[in-house]
């Protein structure tokens, strides 16, 4: 056994210590002992995908541990990768989880509590899974105790209660999904090990059902419209620590089984596959920011840019497939390693701005962009790591989503010469939406800062808020780190990044390197964001300086009323709010989002002219549920009316239904034999 | 070769320092003229920013260093900025740090600090403006990269310097159809971005339709120098970032020689541009907001067909 067994074998340890703990220790200390046994998971994890991603491989069969097939564990950097953010964020995020706890917040009860060990550890078995009956297991595993995660505030508020349903349904009809793509292929390639489907040989026809089957399923678990209406709620409503291990960990396996099974197993496919999971990365991505853009609950804002980032990374998919139909494996390659970068860099900011919006939940007890702000100077400290967290998310230089998107744009603006017509136009297009996705989640994140955490408070809650516990601080304070690292040096995970490329692609490629310099394979351009950090840094410090110098005579700063165009002092009530602030987008994009508002106008009794009332009201409603979700619960529901007019209990009906029944069958024996 | 490449770039910030103010005067002169105004000299807005940084800055009630910060970062990234963009020579060493997508998220960074500081004002204006900022910095983005695309497609790379020298050595490219039309989309983008009109008007303080003033309202004394400053170097900078990217003759390499011609080719490029610019606004109206987005749609259109171009008449 080497390291990676040796971790293995400790995350599962752990997990045994961290259920024994939740259901053996009190109330009190609970929360403690299972956030450090999660904790531990995470960092074994995190040793795991290092280990697997410099170089190391770790093999294991396990015959006894399940009936029929048994186990098949293997690490590979392709799993090492998503190993490496998992861990991570589970470390990070159960840290979290531990000083969120303290003062009597978040779920303390039994089953919650020893649902965590076990969620994290199925999260880090399922990439490391070498079997389809493996990845099954643990994959279900993941569904179940992220169910019970969910729901644990449910007794609070009733939305949870709602969330767990769509969650329950939609998770467990992608499980479906993935289930009959993974069995075809197996049953087809005569076993059930990834070598064996690996070494499959089946009909294009079979290969693009599996491929549909199997994207639908992962597609469900991350995010990718219309199979994302899940999320929105069930991230929200989430515990805090829980939100941030869901949108940055969990998402991530769905990422993780559509590389390893499209890339890996079915050995990259025809171009049509690739097609649709661009188109439909764009589409995510564009539709997840819009929503996130007018969304005025934080961490609904959060999770639909969860649904936009998963689109990115669909769409850097999509296109590295296309690359690779057209024999193009360097820009494939390009792409794939844009899609693994965005990963993990949406993983770090992302785990990072649902602790600080869970910090923000805690110390004020409501999430609504419009009673918040004015935490600036309540809670400086989170405010700083929102604040680099929505920089990061935001796309803009020195941050580290800037860098994954620069890498995808890279590959897709290259690309012309590439292939046909279809890259012609399809390319331009991605880059179009990458624009502007990029443009929207700036608007939405400086709505987030700005109206969240900047000005003044526009509730007593937000007035009167507490700064975190310093555990909590010191979580988010190595996500900070760890998205800082990224944003800065880049090109240190270069030989990381191609074996995880190569080993999805399963041909070798040195995708990304340089050292100060992010340098390219096969691409002239380069950027340095360690050295525009630095210049963006000495210009302003140097602006700062020169001004001392310039305006010697004048050193002290003048303090003076805001203007109020002469009238009193504005109050906290006449600040734009989120619904404001998103309006001009809204109204732009009226005909995507149909935004439903009521304006309710009450004049007095003596005249209609005199108006005594007006009731405004405006709500955005996710407009794909509307249309595809709404009709078919709606037929589910009528059809389910019919059972009881069905089986009314007269035993006459029921012998009826029998003898014709029977009479039927027969009767289609004897026409067909 | 490394500090001749220094030097140029140092000159290269100061020219856009010093220009930059003389280029907003030289603008509003020929508006002035042009309306049968005497107008205030084109050294204006240099007296203005001398008697605005003699004054003391102010700290509104309520703000913080959202608000306090924000006026050295869009100095700061302005700085960058004119160090990156080949507007004298293409050989600045700071070349391989930044290409066209960092530029462009640089400007975009600069303009977000801004929206910052103007919602932590907490005021109507200041959110107003922010909100319509970002509305038109969303809307302008696919514009830019999809035309960043038709341009770096031909030469394969995004990296300024290597376009800059592309089309010097392939002159008559400049006429083809992609980069004409690349040309008119960037065109239109640069003024939404820089806040003229038709999109935002500089010159007003009617609370209806100040975009970029209502931002900077709460701005006083050495602050407001700062907001002007840059937002005349941003200004200058996307102009000379056009002529560089459409009209390269005469940017110097790594010679110290060829510095002064650069110079004078810079000065003439950009004076015409902006004394274009000037004229035009002196004959159009400022649009409502709501119609800016199709303004911006017709510039995606003619950035689409830029790439369209590139890649079927290629």
């Amino acid at each position: 056994m080497n390291v990676i067994g040796w971790a293995l074998a400790g995350a599962g340890v752990l997990a045994g210590l961290g259920v024994l703990a939740a259901v053996v220790a009190p109330r009190r200390t609970r929360p403690a002992y299972v956030g450090a046994a999660t904790a531990g998971i995470g960092v074994a994890g995190l040793v795991m995908g290092v280990a697997a991603l410099s170089g190391q491989a770790f093999q294991a069969r396990l015959p006894g541990l399940l009936p029929l097939a048994g186990v098949r564990i293997e690490v590979d950097p392709l799993g090492g990768w998503f190993l490496a953010v998992t861990g991570g964020v589970l470390a990070a995020a159960a840290l979290y989880g531990i000083g969120y706890a303290g003062g009597g917040h978040g779920p303390s009860g039994r089953g919650v509590q020893a649902a965590l060990p076990v969620f994290a550890i199925s999260m880090l078995l399922v990439p490391a899974a070498a079997s389809v009956s493996t990845l099954l297991v643990w994959w279900e595993l993941m569904a179940l105790t992220s169910l019970l995660l969910i729901l644990a505030e449910h007794r609070g508020r009733p939305a949870v209660a709602q969330a767990g349903w769509w969650y329950a349904a939609l998770t467990q009809v992608g499980f479906v999904a993935i289930l009959l793509g993974l069995l075809l292929y197996a049953a087809h390639a005569g076993g059930d090990s990834f070598a064996d489907l690996r070494a499959a040989h089946l009909s294009p026809a079979l290969r693009g059902v599996v491929f549909v089957l199997v994207l639908a399923g992962f597609g469900a678990k991350a995010g990718l419209v219309p199979l994302h209406v899940w999320l929105p709620r069930a991230h929200a409503e989430a515990p805090s620590p829980v939100s941030a291990m869901l949108s940055a960990a969990m998402v991530n396996l769905g990422v993780y089984g559509v590389v390893r099974v499209g890339f890996d197993l079915l050995g990259g496919g025809s171009r049509w596959w690739w097609v649709l999971v661009l188109a439909f990365g764009a589409i995510s991505a564009l539709y997840g920011i819009l929503q996130a853009a007018v969304a005025a609950d934080v961490k609904r804002l959060l999770a639909y840019s969860t649904v936009e980032n998963m689109g990115l990374v669909f769409l850097s998919l999509g296109a590295a497939g296309i690359f690779r139909a057209a024999g193009a494996p360097v820009l494939a390659g390009l792409a794939l390693a844009a899609a693994l970068l965005h990963v993990l860099n949406h993983a770090a900011f992302k785990a990072l701005l649902f602790t600080a919006a869970g910090s923000v939940l805690r110390a004020t007890g409501t999430r609504d962009l419009d009673a918040l702000g004015g935490l600036r100077s309540r809670m400086p400290a989170t405010t700083v790591l929102f604040a680099i967290g929505a920089l990061c998310a935001a796309a803009l230089p020195p941050g580290n989503g800037f860098v994954s998107e620069w890498l995808l744009l890279q590959s897709l603006v290259h690309a012309l010469p590439a292939g046909g017509v279809v890259t012609a136009v399809a390319m331009p297009l991605a880059v179009a939406v990458v624009a502007l996705t990029a443009g929207l989640a700036v608007a939405t994140f400086v709505k987030a800062l700005g109206v969240g955490f900047f000005a003044r408070a526009r509730s007593e809650a937000a007035g009167a808020a507490q700064e975190s516990p310093p555990m909590m601080l010191a979580a988010m304070g190595v996500l900070a780190a760890v998205c800082a690292g990224l944003a800065l040096a880049p090109a240190a995970l270069g030989p990381a990044l191609s074996r995880a490329v190569t080993a999805a692609t399963r041909a070798p490629a040195g995708v990304v390197g340089g050292g100060v310099s992010l340098r390219l394979a096969g691409i002239a351009s380069t950027l340095s964001p360690l050295l525009i950090a630095v210049a963006v840094v000495v210009a302003t410090a140097g602006t700062a300086v020169l001004l001392r110098l310039a305006a010697r005579r004048v050193t002290r700063r003048r303090s003076v009323a805001l203007w109020a165009c002469g009238a009193g002092p504005p109050t906290a009530r006449m600040q734009y709010t989120a619904a404001s602030f998103a309006q001009p987008l809204q109204r732009v994009f009226d005909d995507v989002l149909a935004p439903e508002t009521d304006v309710d106008v009450t004049p007095y009794a003596e005249s209609q002219y005199l108006v005594a009332r007006v009731a405004y009201q405006a709500r955005v409603s996710d407009r794909v549920e509307d249309a595809l979700y709404v009709p078919v619960i709606a037929a589910a529901r009528r059809l389910g009316r019919l059972g009881p007019v069905l089986a009314n209990g007269s035993v006459h009906r029921y012998l009826a239904y029998g003898f014709f029944g029977v009479t039927g069958l027969l009767l289609v024996l004897a026409v067909t034999r | 070769m490394n500090r001749t490449a220094s030097i140029c770039a140092a000159v290269q910030v100061v020219v856009v320092v010093a220009g930059a103010p003389l280029l907003v005067g030289l603008m509003r002169q020929v508006r002035a003229r042009l309306e049968g105004r005497a107008g205030a000299g084109i050294s204006q807005p240099w007296r203005d920013l001398r008697k605005l940084l003699r004054r003391a800055p102010a700290t509104p009630t309520g703000t913080g260093w959202a608000f306090r910060l924000a006026p050295l970062l869009l100095v700061g990234t302005s700085l960058v900025l004119a160090a990156v963009v080949p507007l004298l020579t293409t050989a600045s060493p700071l070349n391989h740090t930044a290409d066209l997508f960092a530029v462009v998220g640089l400007l975009a960074l600069g303009t977000v600090t801004l929206a910052l500081a103007a919602l932590d004002t907490g005021t109507a204006f200041g959110g107003m403006g922010a909100s319509r900022e970002m509305t038109i910095l969303a809307l302008v983005e696919p514009t830019i990269l999809v035309a960043v695309l038709a341009l770096s497609a031909r030469v394969g790379s995004t990296n300024l310097a290597e376009i800059v020298t592309t089309t010097l050595n392939d002159p008559l490219r400049v006429a083809s159809p992609a980069s004409l039309l690349a040309a008119a989309a960037l065109l239109i983008v640069v003024v939404a971005e820089t806040g003229r009109l038709p999109v935002d008007n500089p010159a007003t303080h009617l609370e209806l339709t100040m975009i970029h003033e209502a931002m900077i309202l709460e701005y006083a004394g050495s602050d407001l120098a700062l907001v002007e400053l840059a937002a005349s170097m941003r200004l200058t900078i996307l102009l000379g970032l056009l002529t560089s990217l459409f009209l390269p003759w005469g940017i110097a390499g790594a010679s110290l020689a060829a510095l002064p011609l650069a110079l004078a080719a810079f000065g003439v490029k950009v004076a015409i541009l902006g004394i274009g610019l000037g004229a035009a606004e002196v004959f159009i109206a400022k649009l409502r907001l709501f119609r800016v987005p199709e303004l911006l749609a017709g510039s995606f259109v003619l950035a689409v067909l830029a790439v369209a171009s590139s890649f079927f008449l290629a």
